[in-house]
């Protein structure tokens, strides 16, 4: 299974994002149980770590979907991209399951594939590493986040930037286009956190994306044949 | 602590899912819109960029194994190295940095 073999690197990498999203769950106060199902059911670290910080802060139920639409409004687009990868006539539960498990890397990883439309299975492929990786992660983190020595965990920390290093660069030499929109995000991305530090970094993710991807699409609007 | 934790993780994972799946499920035809087409093109490597770099700098305990980390990874991901090369190299690179830094 190609899902599979192109998630394994996932999977490790998101046992790792679990394991301190762990840390910080046992300060607020989580379970290991607890920790496990919430991981499992949102697989998402920007969200978790604000959904943790309202826990921390005991505020009102509402402020933790506030949060959490905040933090994920990116799958949102993600999983527009993703509706577009679906041939029209692929059954309504596999959207719901693919929906499910939508990752910046699952999500990298299909819209990398080649080929018009995406086949499900790839995804549930790369969701059997995925989700156990990540709530698994979690829930160690959370029993014992003591194991790891700091050199190890410091060297593990870069695993999914390599990822996404390797999602984006390979394109980014083919399309001078999104090259060059990589090399802004790039800037953008270092100017907001120096002269910006107050906003955080899901919310610098979504008001950078939809500028940078807004003027690319309005000065270099992709037509199907350049696509393929 | 006044509120429950598991009625946080209720509500918390509903909104997530929700986000996730409801597009998926909503949108079924081809959206023909070239600007919107376009838009939802780049919005994957603009998101993945913004979210990699400065933060993989930071992500590590010295800044300089996080860059060195970083070039590393661009230089393999540019020669076509597969993505679990990639992310292993970069592990590597700061591991072995900071054996020295």
């Amino acid at each position: 299974m190609e899902g599979f073999r192109d998630g394994t690197p996932i999977g490790l990498g998101y046992f790792v994002v679990g394991f301190s999203l762990g840390i910080v769950a046992k300060y607020v106060g989580l379970s290991p149980l607890q920790g496990f199902i919430l991981s499992f059911l949102n697989n998402a670290s920007a969200g978790e770590y604000a959904a943790f910080m309202v826990i921390k802060s005991d505020a009102p139920y509402f402020e933790i979907a506030l949060m959490t639409l905040v933090a994920n409004a990116r799958y949102a687009l993600m999983s527009t991209v993703l509706s577009q990868k679906f041939s029209p006539d692929t059954p309504f539960y596999h959207r719901i399951f693919v929906g499910f498990d939508v990752t910046d890397e699952i999500f990298g990883i299909s819209i990398a594939r080649s080929g018009r439309w995406l086949n499900p299975f790839y995804n549930y492929g790369a969701m059997l590493t995925a989700l156990p990786g990540w709530s698994l992660g979690t829930a160690c983190g959370i029993i014992a986040w003591y194991f790891f020595s700091p050199s190890l965990l410091s060297a593990l920390s870069v695993a999914l930037y390599g990822m996404f290093l390797a999602v984006i660069i390979p394109p980014a030499r083919k399309d001078k286009i999104i090259g060059g929109a990589v090399v802004v995000s790039f800037l953008l991305s270092l100017l907001a956190t120096e002269f910006f530090p107050e906003v955080s970094a899901g919310n610098r993710t979504i008001i950078l994306t939809i500028l940078i991807a807004g003027a690319a699409a309005i000065l270099f609007p992709v037509h199907e044949e350049d696509n393929k | 602590m006044t509120h429950d934790i598991n009625i946080y993780i209720l509500v918390a994972s509903a909104v997530t899912l929700a986000i996730k799946i409801l597009p998926l499920t909503l949108i079924r035809g081809e959206i023909k819109n070239v600007t919107i087409r376009s838009f939802l093109h780049y919005v994957p490597y603009v998101t993945l960029a913004v979210m990699t770099f400065p933060a993989i700098i930071y992500a590590t305990q010295s800044q300089i194994s996080g860059g060195l980390a970083l070039v590393a990874g661009i230089v393999a991901a540019w020669f076509g190295a597969s993505l679990f090369k990639v992310a292993l190299l970069c592990c590597s690179v700061v591991f072995v940095t900071e054996l020295f830094v």
